[in-house]
């Protein structure tokens, strides 16, 4: 699914990221922990096109194809999909205009005609139950006047119609209190798929509660330094990362 | 030298000559010869914009806009309507459904293309000539009640000059149920049309009107004065759709006095013409409430200038405005808001937002809020932005699939449709729609899918 080789990343002239190797194979969810600072949301960026980053050097091959020279809008109809910290305020367009829009993208990208007006507002409304989210959200602006947990209920909406192969979830957990955080959790857990993939970049552990990973790994001064499964997570609740990132240096 | 007659030889002082020259010729046919007290305003008028001639970027509330443009033509006025070539289909284009019309040609009332079939017997609508034929007593009541004609010598010139108009008298407690159009056309080259509008809401009464410029793609002057009477707790929506010719001149002034708690909504588009400017002016009374909202969309080398103010005069009121700017490639558009809250003002509650979107690097934006309060105890307050689209939402758009043009189309579209959206008659509503997207790209902006 996703291949990282050697990335190495400059962010004005500064070295973030130091040589990342990261394999992803279908149906797997990683989870990228970390302290502040360790690179966790440049890796999130960079495999999403954000501009502001420049790759120095090594790989990411996407299904087969190189990721980095794409552009972003092309990533996303490859099927990738980045669920955003801060999710952005979109004033004037409302949610079910872009769901649509971001629709059509992918199904003309991929030599589909548009999507039947009554087959996407039955596929809408049956996501937005699943969610547990109010009809009169879809009419709403997109993202504007929500509250944090509405933000990110609404990247998993988006999630939900657009089945992404590749999902990186960029701190999905911040900001959300407990009962916010089970109905994300759910939302995620009930797109897990043999075909799906994730990327999970976390701070801590307790998103790992909910969605369990297959693999985690640590972050810290741009590098990987430790791999290992579910219980790792644990381990780093317990003890921190200092000693990681000692052991690094 | 100069040779005489050559364009280079014109000086400002040279045109008011040959406008005033003009006017000896004209003023005979002017409305109204019979009335002693409109021949002396008139007179009046005249002299003053014979000594001062159009706004100079002198004066401080023109200093963002020249209008020389305008000095190195003459543009004549048409005496009737006579030789005015009305394309009828043209026309039809503009017309909204289910409302009373009246169609002004080159500054006339043309009784032909108006449509005022079912309008409440009570309800006086007409063209100003007739009205200074039919209620000159009621005219001489209001005319230049509202507009000041020594603000400025546009105001002056339409005084002088005015040929026609639109004349409505809503009595008291009357609600309109149909919105009345005044379409206001410009068919011919180098023409003038000055016209002089009164709107009466008697107290209690309800109205909904909608001014529309258009002109067939020339170069001309419209130069119009509105006056609008709010009476007490009356309410008057007042929509302005100016979608002049990109090459006209466009001054408009709108002056509104309101009663104790009357209402009044404006909505003003500015879309047309190559130089336009709009003024309105606001009296408040004792606990009355406006909102005037504004959108101007600069194209090419549009100069759009909007040019506001509100006079809290009495306590109690409530003032809310919004203005929002779009200028492309080498359009300069410009607002100018001042709130004026007077001694007696107590209580004032007034906002006030200017946002202007800069989508090139060579368009230009001036915005100047103005807060002068003499009161001590008011909620007022300003604020202004001038910017460029937003790379956050553009990065955020993107990874939702949408390529980075279209996204840019998108919210560049959301910016505008705010207010847009504000428009509550669906006919009018969806004609503004048509208007703000044949002005900016609109690929990628899906009409079916708002």
């Amino acid at each position: 699914m996703l291949s990282i080789k050697n990335l190495t990343v400059n962010v004005n002239d500064k070295q973030i990221l130091k040589g990342i190797n990261l394999e992803i194979k279908p149906g797997e969810i990683h989870a990228i922990m970390g302290p502040n600072g360790s690179g966790k949301s440049t890796l999130s960026h960079v495999l999403s096109g954000k501009g502001g980053y420049t790759v120095t050097g090594g790989s990411a091959t996407y299904q087969g194809k190189d990721l980095l020279e794409m552009a972003p809008e092309i990533r996303a109809r490859e099927g990738v999909f980045l669920a955003f910290q801060y999710p952005v305020e979109i004033p004037g367009v409302s949610n079910i205009y872009l769901l649509k829009a971001a629709l059509n993208s992918i199904r003309k990208h991929h030599g589909q005609p548009e999507v039947d007006a009554m087959d996407f507002l039955t596929l809408v409304k049956e996501k937005v139950r699943l969610l547990e989210m109010d009809e009169k959200f879809l009419y709403r602006a997109v993202n504007e006047g929500f509250s944090g947990g509405e933000k990110k209920r609404n990247e998993i909406l988006q999630m939900a119609i657009l089945e992404p192969k590749l999902c990186i979830m960029d701190e999905t957990d911040s900001g959300l209190d407990i009962d916010a955080l089970k109905i994300v959790s759910e939302g995620v857990n009930s797109l897990r798929s043999p075909e799906r993939s994730f990327v999970m970049v976390t701070h801590y552990q307790r998103l790992l509660d909910y969605i369990k990973p297959d693999f985690v790994h640590v972050l810290a001064n741009g590098q990987i330094v430790k791999s290992g499964g579910a219980e790792l997570a644990l381990e780093l609740e317990d003890k921190g990362y200092s000693w990681l990132e000692e052991e690094a240096a | 030298m100069n040779a005489p007659g050559s364009l280079a030889a014109y000086t400002p002082s040279m045109a008011i000559s040959r406008y005033a020259a003009e006017y000896q010729t004209i003023a005979p046919a002017l409305p109204g010869q019979n009335l002693p007290w409109l021949q002396a305003l008139r007179a009046e008028a005249l002299a003053q914009f014979s000594a001062q001639g159009f706004p100079s970027p002198r004066e401080e509330e023109w200093r963002y806009t020249n209008v020389s443009g305008i000095k190195k033509k003459l543009f004549l006025p048409s005496l009737d309507l006579a030789g005015s070539d009305v394309d009828a289909e043209w026309l039809k284009s503009y017309k909204l459904e289910d409302a009373w019309i009246l169609v002004l040609v080159n500054g006339h009332f043309s009784a032909e293309f108006s449509v005022l079939d079912g309008l409440p017997e009570a309800v006086t609508v007409m063209g100003m000539a007739d009205a200074l034929a039919k209620q000159p007593g009621t005219v001489e009541k209001y005319l230049g009640k509202a507009a000041d004609q020594a603000e400025h010598s546009f105001i002056a010139f339409n005084t002088a000059w005015f040929t026609d108009g639109l004349f409505v008298h809503v009595p008291a407690k009357l609600v309109l149920d149909k919105p009345i159009q005044l379409l206001h056309i410009v068919t011919g080259s180098d023409a003038m049309a000055t016209t002089r509008n009164i709107i009466i809401a008697d107290d209690m009464a309800e109205a909904k009107l909608i001014e529309t410029y258009v002109g067939k793609d020339s170069a001309y002057l419209t130069a119009a004065v509105t006056e609008v009477f709010v009476g007490l707790n009356a309410d008057v929506t007042l929509y302005k759709l100016q979608s002049e010719s990109e090459k006209a001149y466009h001054f408009g002034g709108s002056y509104i006095k309101q009663a104790r708690d009357a209402r009044f909504t404006h909505h003003n588009f500015a879309f047309g013409g190559l130089l336009a400017r709009s003024d309105i002016h606001v009296d408040l009374d004792h606990a009355s409430e406006c909102e005037l909202n504004g959108l101007y969309l600069g194209v090419k080398r549009q100069h759009i200038d909007n040019h506001t103010r509100i006079n809290h005069l009495k306590p109690y009121a409530v003032s809310r405005e919004l203005y929002k700017g779009v200028l492309d490639d080498r359009a300069r558009g410009v607002f100018q808001g001042r709130v004026i809250v007077a001694e007696d003002a107590q209580k004032t509650d007034s906002q006030m937002n200017n946002r202007n979107l800069l989508l090139s690097d060579d368009a230009e934006a001036d915005t100047k809020p103005q807060l002068e309060i003499y009161a001590d105890d008011v909620k007022c307050a300003h604020g202004v932005t001038v910017g460029q689209l937003d790379e956050k939402s553009i990065f955020y758009l993107q990874s939702r699939c949408v390529d980075e043009e279209t996204a840019r189309n998108m919210l560049t579209f959301a910016f505008a449709n705010e207010m847009v959206d504000k428009v509550k008659i669906k006919g009018l509503h969806d004609r503004v729609l048509e208007q703000v997207l044949v002005r900016f790209p609109q690929q990628g902006v899906n009409k079916e899918w708002l």
